[in-house]
């Protein structure tokens, strides 16, 4: 079980550094196509900001910030938005993750495929987040 | 490539890695492991893949240390039957 720890250093530290990695996350997943980085890596900063509250805050505080059902539904929501941005092209006639044909009304060409590229890359974000979430919670559910 | 940064690198990585494997108690082999993820990812980034690194990075140092953490704290210190 995991419980706050009164210290004012801890404290400061955590409050200044949580919102500084979830921006350099935001950052990573968008800057994705022109550089290193993307979905994966957004996803696992992302993650790693939600446990760092969870062991600066304690189990109470950190938990009504962020649910553990909200890991769960964000990891399965964008593995389900990642297979359907799969399948889609498939059904217009083209394969699986072809995202020149994403049947989506008003884009087509390089934009079309900028758009399919920044959705899945969004989508793996949000499951590799909520999966690593889900992992901390479950393993410190186990802790005595 | 500066060939002194890599060699030097390496060898401070080699000498964790026995390190981890050497030392007895397990957190102190954890942070020692967290060290040698945080070598490795700055060895991948001399190496020209910051791709590869940014993963050791987060995930090799950071998250991987702190799930170890927490399965120790799942154990007892010491055998019990």
């Amino acid at each position: 079980m995991i419980e706050r720890y009164e210290n004012v250093i801890i404290d400061i530290v955590c409050s200044v550094m949580v919102p500084l990695i979830q921006l350099f996350a935001l950052y990573v997943v968008v800057h994705g196509h022109y550089g290193p980085g993307g979905g994966f890596q957004g996803g696992v900063l992302f993650a790693v900001s939600i446990i760092l509250l969870r062991l600066c805050l304690g189990k109470e505080a950190s938990h009504k910030k962020f649910p553990p059902k909200l890991a769960a539904a964000l990891a399965a929501s964008g593995m389900l938005v990642y297979m359907l941005t799969g399948l889609a092209p498939m059904a217009a006639g083209g394969a699986f993750l072809d995202y020149g044909h994403l049947p989506i009304p008003g884009v087509s060409g390089a934009e079309l495929r900028f758009l399919g590229i920044t959705i899945v890359e969004w989508s793996i974000a949000f499951s590799v987040c909520g999966t690593m979430v889900l992992l901390f919670d479950v393993l410190a559910e186990g802790m005595r | 490539m500066i060939w002194q940064i890599d060699f030097w690198l390496l060898v401070v990585l080699i000498i964790a890695a026995l390190l981890a494997l050497e030392v007895r108690d397990l957190l102190a082999a954890v942070a020692v492991l967290s060290a040698y993820s945080f070598l490795a990812a700055l060895l991948f980034a001399q190496l020209g893949a910051i791709d590869v690194s940014f993963v050791e990075a987060t995930l090799g140092a950071g998250v991987s240390g702190v799930l170890f953490v927490l399965a120790l704290f799942c154990t007892r210190r010491r055998y019990e039957k």
